[in-house]
């Protein structure tokens, strides 16, 4: 197996059917999503593409080609992808190959209704539409091969890539890819029962792997294009701030500086690597008017957020009336940072704008939305922008973001040569997308037997669907990321009330890993082991009970407590604390066991994490970006924030944004429930339940309760 | 013209002498298995072998290898420990995204190469300058132990 995100459009074309006999299958995905509109608004005129809409090819040598359109950023998308087209194909999983789609519709997600990768939506968008493309490829050959033979296709069967038929007749796939070429593509074929399935659920090893070892894997900051120029640049040190004036004298005089150009976005050095790059924008004199965001301050966001949740909100979910009268009362203010998303791989992209195409490479999740954006920079319709889809290091929602796109389109258009733009670290972290700062108030009501009665809970945050475009009003003042996690909480209140303050401090929100769930879940499960508390019922024993018409919740919850040992005795100051979420089709349970150390710092020992996401395409996965999304949430839980001053952002770097490292980092066990639910997403439910279930341990082990962040 | 043997061969690079090694790695000689991720010797992307020893490409000049021996990933299927700790990478299935894994894998064969067996103690000492943000520290630190004992076996 092997991967090429580097495979162009041109090269795809002459693979397929009309030039190689090869047999190619496609369908058009069905769309319906809640941002089918906004990506339509996003994408005008939107290519309609070339035809067929493919899925797989295969070569009259046998080899399989999986095309996808998903973007692989470590989630093991491309591994997914393969292989729920080649369960169904009965493909010999050794002649499988994959390869990354150009930019057409019939690649939209079906979940999103453009072509995006985010949201944990890989697998519950693509879980069929994948498999029929399979299934439909097989019934074709299977097709070919009894009308060679002479029999009914009902006597013959697959495996590993051959057609099997009576009388020990058997043909390989490759054998058949001309007479099943000329057969019409069934619609709607049959899928497998999947207790026959031989490849989901098994955990085979990832194709993308091999490429990752021995440094051949091909990211965006890789590209190497003829006449390619490195950029620079110094990018607006404030939201909204413009350029006064630019002194590029010195710049100009350092040996292998090319160019200097001004954009809306800042000014680039066009060198020809980066190093020269970096010192001739370091050299550039550039003054900015900072505009209205000048002053800004983290204080000051922080006290606009707090005075928002004294004010009432739009009514995101109301039940029963929480004004009934109670025993005893818990009040809690939480607060969650700004927060980066910190790829390892620093935001960069390779434009070639020329008379009448333009072709970008780009660690991209919006492939899609970025061919519009560049069709509109450009001036060109949108089929004659190719985007090149590279491997991705990291995502996080950070690269669903045009930024990148943009800049380095309009670097390409003004200078007339390819141009690879390349964030420093510096400049990627004061790139102003950050998971929002967000505030959240409680009150919760107990009767005189400790029951609970009433939860109110305000979130003051600003509007993340706004600031991605996504919506240009709030339908009835609602922002669903900002209350996502509380609003949609699965505990039985009897009288229950969740509003939204929307507050916009002028940072503009974007998407993080878990987006609304990363900062609320640790919120509203932190809040509810207070109430716990207060009630003096056991935090495992509480939760059960608000979640008795909660099966798949509250399997998790007990599973990940048997797995922990919860209520078993602990080494001397180890104490536990357990959190829950269901998000993005999926249900997690954790519990942390956490140490104080000496200077009061938690150290965290151990994470038990229980999953139901549904039927498991590849278990190995799951397990590792259950793991992954762990280690995300402890980092921000113990470590990161962005702070502002004077409208400019404090940390620079790893130095001063610090994330989490193999010295502090905790054993962590997966337990997946075994289900045929449908396939629920994967990619971020790990990560909101690991701050609470830390904090909730901190609390049993200092009895303080942390409500801001980092610890 | 500076001189350095990379990867065993002798190459001769036109970059200023204060280029960083990674630049000259990446731009000049079209490495890119060498990843640049934070430009201060605090994430370890770029960790190679000067000498046989770890460094941070990203702050090394290339004066400063002048006449050395340097060894990047692209090197370490062709020797033993580096066979040895790509086939534990496979099949423990460490990387995500991928982008941080060059830069473990150097780390973690500086580490076997003077410590053939290493506790959990020597690994964190060794590893902890490399950042991963996809979270595969256990992933990385199970595959130093396997690819240890394969060595050992």
């Amino acid at each position: 197996m092997s991967t090429n995100p580097f495979t162009t459009r041109r090269e795809f074309l002459k693979g397929s059917a009309a030039t190689t006999g090869a047999l190619v299958i496609g369908f058009t995905l069905p769309v319906s999503s809640r941002f089918a509109q906004a990506a339509a608004a996003a994408e005008p005129g939107q290519a309609t593409g070339f035809a067929p809409n493919a899925f797989l090819r295969i070569a009259p040598d046998g080899q399989v080609t999986v095309i996808c359109g998903l973007s692989e950023m470590g989630q093991g998308v491309h591994m997914g992808i393969a292989s729920l087209v080649a369960e169904e194909l009965d493909a010999d999983w050794k002649s499988v190959k994959l390869e990354q789609a150009p930019v057409d519709k019939a690649y939209n997600n079906p979940l999103f209704g453009m072509q995006a990768t985010g949201g944990s939506t890989a697998i519950r968008g693509h879980y069929e539409p994948m498999r029929k493309a399979g299934a439909a490829a097989r019934e074709m050959l299977v097709a070919a091969a009894a009308g060679n033979w002479g029999v009914d296709a009902a006597a013959c069967r697959t495996q590993d890539g051959r057609v099997m038929g009576p009388d020990g007749k058997s043909a390989g796939y490759g054998e058949l890819v001309a007479a099943a070429s000329k057969l019409p593509v069934p619609q709607n074929p049959g899928l497998k029962d999947p207790k026959d399935f031989r490849i989901l659920g098994k955990g085979l090893t990832r194709i993308d792997t091999p490429a990752k070892v021995d440094g051949s894997a091909g990211f965006g900051i890789d590209v190497k294009v003829p006449g390619l120029l490195t950029a620079v640049m110094v990018h607006a040190p404030v939201p909204g701030a413009t350029i006064v004036s630019v002194d590029d004298a010195a710049a100009k005089a350092i040996p292998g500086v090319r160019r200097v150009v001004q954009i809306p976005q800042g000014v680039a050095v066009l060198a020809d690597g980066y190093w020269t790059a970096l010192k001739g924008r370091d050299a550039l004199v550039v003054k900015w008017n900072d505009g209205a965001l000048g002053s800004l301050s983290s204080a000051g966001i922080s006290k606009l957020l707090t005075d928002a949740t004294t004010r009432p909100g739009a009514v995101a979910r109301n039940e029963g009336d929480v004004s009934v009268a109670v025993a005893k009362t818990i009040e809690a203010v939480y607060e969650a940072p700004y927060l980066a998303h910190a790829c390892m791989e620093p935001m960069n992209c390779t434009a070639w704008v020329r008379a009448g195409a333009a072709e970008v490479w780009a660690p991209t999740q919006g492939p899609g939305p970025h061919q519009g954006i560049i069709a509109q920079l450009t001036g060109l319709a949108p089929e004659q922008v190719q985007v090149h889809t590279t491997y991705l290091g990291g995502g996080f929602g950070r690269r669903f973001a045009p930024d990148f796109v943009i800049a380095s389109t309009l670097l390409s258009k003004a200078a007339g040569v390819p141009v690879k733009l390349v964030y420093t670290r510096e400049d990627d972290m004061r790139a102003w997308f950050y998971r929002p700062a967000s505030v959240t108030r409680f009150t919760a009501g107990l009767d005189a037997a400790g029951n609970p009665v009433s939860l109110t809970a305000r979130v003051a945050s600003p509007a993340l669907s706004i600031a991605a475009g996504f919506a240009t009003e709030l339908p009835k003042g609602i922002d669903e990321a900002a209350v996502e996690g509380i609003a949609d909480m699965l505990y039985a209140f009897p009288n229950l009330r969740v509003e939204y303050a929307r507050a916009e401090p002028g940072i503009p929100p974007w998407f993080w890993r878990s987006v609304g769930h990363s900062q609320n879940v640790y919120f509203i499960e932190a809040f509810i082991d207070e109430i716990a508390a207060a009630a003096g019922k056991d935090p495992v024993e509480f939760r059960r009970s608000l979640l008795a018409r909660q099966p798949r919740l509250r399997g998790v919850l007990d599973l990940a407590a048997q797995k922990a040992g919860w209520g078993s005795p602990l080494p001397q100051g180890v104490h536990r604390g357990v959190a829950i979420t269901n998000c993005f089709g999926s249900f997690v349970a954790q519990v942390a066991e956490v140490s104080m150390n000496a200077n009061g710092k938690p150290r965290v020992q151990r994470i038990v994490a229980a999953v139901d996401c549904g039927r498991t395409v590849n278990p190995d996965v799951i397990h590792r970006q259950v793991e992954g999304a762990v280690v995300f949430g402890l980092s921000a839980a113990l470590h990161e924030k962005i702070t502002v001053r004077n409208g400019r952002v404090e940390q620079s770097n790893f130095n001063d944004y610090p994330m989490l490292r193999m010295d502090e980092m905790p054993r962590v066990e997966v337990h997946i429930v075994p289900s045929t639910e449908a396939p629920g997403g994967i990619g971020e439910p790990g990560l909101p339940p690991a701050t609470p279930a830390v904090i909730n341990a901190i609390f049993a082990a200092t009895g303080k309760r942390v409500r801001t962040l980092p610890i | 013209m500076i001189s350095l043997s990379l990867n065993g061969k002798t190459v001769q690079l036109s970059a200023t002498p204060d280029t960083p090694l990674l630049w000259a790695l990446r731009d000049e000689l079209g490495y890119t298995g060498t990843k640049f991720g934070c430009g201060i010797s605090a994430c370890g992307a770029c960790t190679v072998h000067v000498d046989g020893k770890p460094v941070r490409a990203c702050v090394t000049a290339l004066e400063a290898v002048a006449g050395k021996q340097v060894t990047t990933i692209e090197a370490m299927g062709s020797n033993r420990i580096g066979q040895a700790l790509q086939a534990a990478w496979i099949r423990n299935d460490v990387p995500q995204c991928g982008y941080c894994q060059s830069g473990q894998i150097m780390s973690a064969a500086a580490l076997l190469a003077r410590n053939p067996k290493p506790n959990d103690i020597d690994i964190d000492e060794a590893m902890r300058r490399n950042l991963c943000r996809c979270g595969t520290y256990n992933r990385i630190r199970a595959a130093i132990k396997d690819a240890a004992a394969t060595l050992g076996a």
